[in-house]
């Protein structure tokens, strides 16, 4: 329900992005218009791997009705390369294919029907060569290379303890394989991006993104050009979820690419089935793990295994498998830990962001077993993770001691008081049988040690003659509130009304490189930038508010709209900010912030992997249907420790898109992949959840305040969608007595299980 | 071909193609951009409209098929002030994420109320099951479709 609450209150709670979108008047990359547009599309390879030998038929594909480019490898002026963690990604395939879908060639054309019909009838000769499409089969010395010697893209490795002396401490001991399959962003707005030639030589480029930073590296590599030739401006996004981290980048190097050849405003807009098939995605992952604990239920030990099939080219894979691999364990304090985790390569659409970053998969896996382990032991899964639970002081698997903020046991509490915690243990009797499922989750907060290069964010506070302000940020919105945080950070640190704050679009000439939106980083760290650029202005207006009180300004603070003497005397913000003006105060400024102090030894794994933890719990209540398969969640509860919600509905959103994200990813969605070609690109084959299939959620959000983040807060957007998953499958081993050891868990794999039990 | 229609409460012409979607007509030939493109297939009601007072998805309607038809978008809703109040209550309630979705649920949700003023949370999530969200996860749209019938009672 609603909550009850009056006029102004309700006012304030709005967002700060909410009007133009009501009124439809938010403009996404396909709103904008451009005198002379042409159209871009990509020819991609039919094949999973082979060497290209040439183009067929480029000429007669030139001459077709309204082509006014076709560009392949060799018409790249700079270097064929989009940077993300290695150099390994082409930016059109120039001798060898490593997957089915994989950018050849490009087409401008009049129209977007003229372009995408040139783009179908490119035909390139290509010599096709065997192809791997499993990272177990990677891993055979005798296979396919697909990428380096070994087709390891990366690993990593973490020794705490000794591995053998904590199994042999165990009484119990339980060891499993859980697998998942792909899983597919689907945010509503597919791929789009727009690139306008500009006078000097350069390009303008704007665009459905998370990373205008990353887009204008790769730019820079791909044009030859300098960076100050290149602007990137990020328009509207319609959903990012970590899809619009790796592959804009890709797009964005396309359209520029056509743009600079033709001279005109190229655009590229994937249709729904390019989207599925070009766009990066959630990693297929086996996890071998292994707990070992004493009979009263302590956990002595953990083994994990984490195989990670990041497809044809590494993207960012290696660090999606670092942050998996630093949480595999889960939130407990676990003396001996040995976790090792490979990403290989192989002949599929390449792996990359998705919301959770390979947490999905290690806590589907840990989360699972836990349970399965408090089964060996005949104790309560509540009780078991209540006694090896993270707690402040408590040590990680990378040796890291948690500091004053963990709402750990908090989260758990809550959850299970909330949602009235209690297990069935396959008790109904009936065809429909019900059962509760939980879950505990940590997450480190950042890029961490690994991305630390990029841990640093940008902002500028401009406060305009009558009192409005305006704010570059280099951190975007794409729907999980950003803007309003970053309105709300400002205005409260100013004194002045919300509704005086624009957040400008962000633009790589406006901010310094504030690193991506990415790793539920914006708040805390460009939270953090906006802060520090705010404090600056504020000193000059405190200097001018005790200019009129008559004070020092030692004596000013800022209390609502108005700044306060400490013996009860004021000036209204507006007031002051004239005052600012009359004595020539400089009334804008920049500020900057970077994450210090995490480290990361890659022989041991050890070292204080990330400056922060979210800390969450989940619980669901789910109806399994024994003789069809079918599972309905009816209750599910989420509480994160987030240290303080800036925005409390935008918070509680976070927190129930991504549970109904992570209920999609254990019930529904199922990406179909036969030799590495997708067989179910569409919305209707491929099913996210509808309104009719889900649940309310019901979010509870902790606040353990973080002294170093802005207001105390943490980081939210991706914790919801990491827990809810093993806490389903945990739900329905209670109800029916079936543990499915994958995701997606669909209704055969329930019966299958059934009929091994009855 | 022409094509005749009332659009927005206004009688127009164009010149379009009638095998093209009704989708393309708007946003091209009219620049009615609050309907968006999310699959061109007719499942994921982004670019929702009312023909002849009812939800269809735009990309599934050739606009041969409306000629002498009435068809509405959110540009010509926004006089009405039972839309403006679900508006509002997607504001207030906090139903609104990236935005993408958000035309297309405003008019499913104006279509229900306007038929039901006093619909069950499971009638809102019916009404609303040919819209798809990847952000919210439904329940504070539900909330903001329930306080709008309030409202509006």
């Amino acid at each position: 329900m609603p909550k009850k609450t009056g006029n102004t209150e309700r006012k304030e709670q709005i967002r700060s992005d909410a009007l133009r979108k009501v009124r439809g008047r938010a403009l996404f990359i396909e709103d904008i218009p451009h005198d002379r547009l042409l159209h871009g599309a990509t020819a991609r390879s039919p094949v999973p791997h082979g060497l290209i030998r040439g183009f067929l038929n480029i000429d007669e594909v030139r001459a077709m009705e309204g082509v006014r480019a076709v560009l392949t490898a060799a018409d790249i002026p700079g270097e064929n390369t989009v940077p993300f963690v290695k150099d390994d990604y082409p930016c059109l395939a120039g001798s060898e294919v490593k997957f089915r879908g994989q950018p050849l060639a490009l087409v401008a054309a009049e129209t977007r029907d003229q372009a995408r019909a040139a783009a179908e009838a490119l035909k390139a000769d290509i010599e096709e060569y065997p192809a791997v499409f499993e990272a177990v089969d990677a891993m055979r010395p005798d296979t396919v290379r697909v990428g380096g010697d070994d087709n390891i893209h990366s690993s990593y490795r973490i020794r705490k303890g000794d591995i053998d002396e904590g199994f042999r401490a165990a009484d119990i001991i339980v060891e499993r394989i859980y697998r998942n399959s792909h899983q597919v962003h689907c945010y509503l707005e597919n791929m789009g991006m727009t690139a306008v030639p500009s006078p000097s030589g350069g390009v303008v480029v704007s665009g459905s993104m998370q990373c205008p930073f990353y887009v204008h590296n790769a730019l820079v590599r791909v044009t030859g050009l300098q960076y100050s030739k290149i602007r990137v401006l990020q328009a509207e996004t319609g959903g990012g979820f970590g899809g619009k981290e790796d592959m804009p980048s890709l797009q964005a190097a396309h359209t520029a690419l056509l743009a600079l050849k033709t001279g005109r405003p190229v655009r590229i807009i994937y249709d729904r089935r390019e989207d599925f098939i070009a766009m990066s995605k959630r990693h297929p992952v086996r996890t071998r793990i292994k707990y070992g604990a004493s009979a009263d239920g302590k956990i002595t030990a953990c083994e994990a295994e984490y195989i990670v099939n990041g497809g044809a080219y590494c993207t960012l894979s290696p660090i999606v498998a670092w942050r998996g691999l630093i949480h595999i364990t889960g939130p407990y304090e676990i003396p001996n830990i040995m976790a090792d985790s490979y990403v290989m390569a192989t002949n599929t659409v390449p792996c990359g962001a998705f919301r959770g970053f390979g947490q999905p998969q290690a806590n589907f896996a840990n989360e699972s077993l836990i349970d399965e382990l408090a089964e060996k032991l005949d104790m309560d899964p509540l009780e078991l993770r209540r006694k090896n639970l993270l707690k402040t002081g408590s040590v990680t698997a990378t040796g890291q001691r948690i500091g004053e903020s963990c709402g750990m046991e908090e989260a758990l509490e809550r959850t299970v008081k909330r949602i009235s915690f209690r297990r069935r243990k396959s008790g109904d009797p009936g065809v429909k049988k019900r059962g509760m499922g939980l879950s505990v989750t940590f997450y480190g907060v950042g890029l961490g040690a690994e991305g630390k290069y990029f841990a640093k964010s940008g902002a500028q506070v401009y406060v305009k003659e009558d009192g409005s302000v305006l704010v570059a940020v280099g951190n975007v919105e794409m729907g999980q509130g950003s803007e309003t945080v970053f309105t709300r950070i400002c205005a409260d640190t100013l004194g002045c009304p919300y509704d005086m704050v624009d957040v400008l679009e962000p633009d790589t000439t406006r901010v310094p490189d504030s690193g991506p939106t990415v790793a539920s980083r914006a708040t805390m760290v460009g939270g953090r930038a906006v802060l520090d650029a705010a404090l600056k202005v504020r000193d000059a207006l405190t200097r001018s508010a005790a200019d009129i009180i008559g004070v020092r300004p030692f004596d000013i603070s800022v209390s609502g709209h108005k700044y306060v003497s400490s013996d009860g005397r004021e000036a209204e913000y507006i007031e002051v900010v004239r005052a600012a003006y009359a004595r020539r105060e400089k009334m804008a400024a920049q500020g900057w912030y970077r994450v210090e102090g995490v480290s990361f030894d890659e022989k041991t794994g050890q070292g204080d992997a990330y400056p922060v933890y979210t800390f969450s719990a989940n619980a669901c209540e789910v109806e399994v249907d024994t003789e069809t398969g079918q599972v309905k969640v009816l209750r599910l509860v989420a509480a994160h420790d987030i240290g303080k919600a800036i925005h409390t509905p935008s918070a509680e959103g976070q927190i129930q898109g991504g549970a109904v994200q992570a209920v999609g990813y254990a019930l529904y969605e199922n990406l179909v992949l036969e030799k590495g070609r997708i067989l179910n690109p569409s919305l209707t084959g491929y099913t996210v959840p509808t309104s009719v299939d889900v649940c309310d959620v019901v979010p509870i959000i902790v606040e353990s305040p973080y002294p170093e983040g802005p207001f105390g807060a943490k980081g939210l957007g991706e914790p919801p969608m990491v827990g809810p998953a093993a806490a389903v499958m945990n739900a329905i081993y209670d109800a029916c007595g079936v543990r499915v050891r994958k995701t997606p868990c669909l209704p055969e794999d329930i019966m299958e299980e059934l009929k091994k039990i009855t | 071909m022409n094509i005749s229609l009332i659009l927005n409460d206004n009688k127009v012409n164009i010149d379009f193609n009638p095998l093209r979607p009704l989708l393309e007509m708007l946003r091209e030939g009219f620049a009615l951009r609050s309907l968006k493109e999310g699959c061109g297939r007719g499942e994921c009601g982004t670019c929702t409209v009312l023909l002849d007072g009812k939800p269809v998805t735009a990309c599934m309607v050739a606009s041969g098929q409306v000629e002498g038809r009435s068809v509405m978008t959110l540009e010509g809703l926004e006089g009405n002030e039972s839309f403006r109040r679900i508006q509002r209550a997607f504001m207030e309630t906090g139903a609104v994420q990236c935005g993408f979705c958000t035309p297309g649920f405003l008019i499913a949700a104006y279509a229900l109320l306007r038929d039901n003023p006093s619909p069950g949370r499971e009638d809102i999530r019916r009404a609303v099951s040919g819209n798809l969200c990847r952000c919210t996860g439904y329940t504070k749209i539900i909330d903001a479709v329930e306080r709008a019938g309030e409202i509006l009672r």
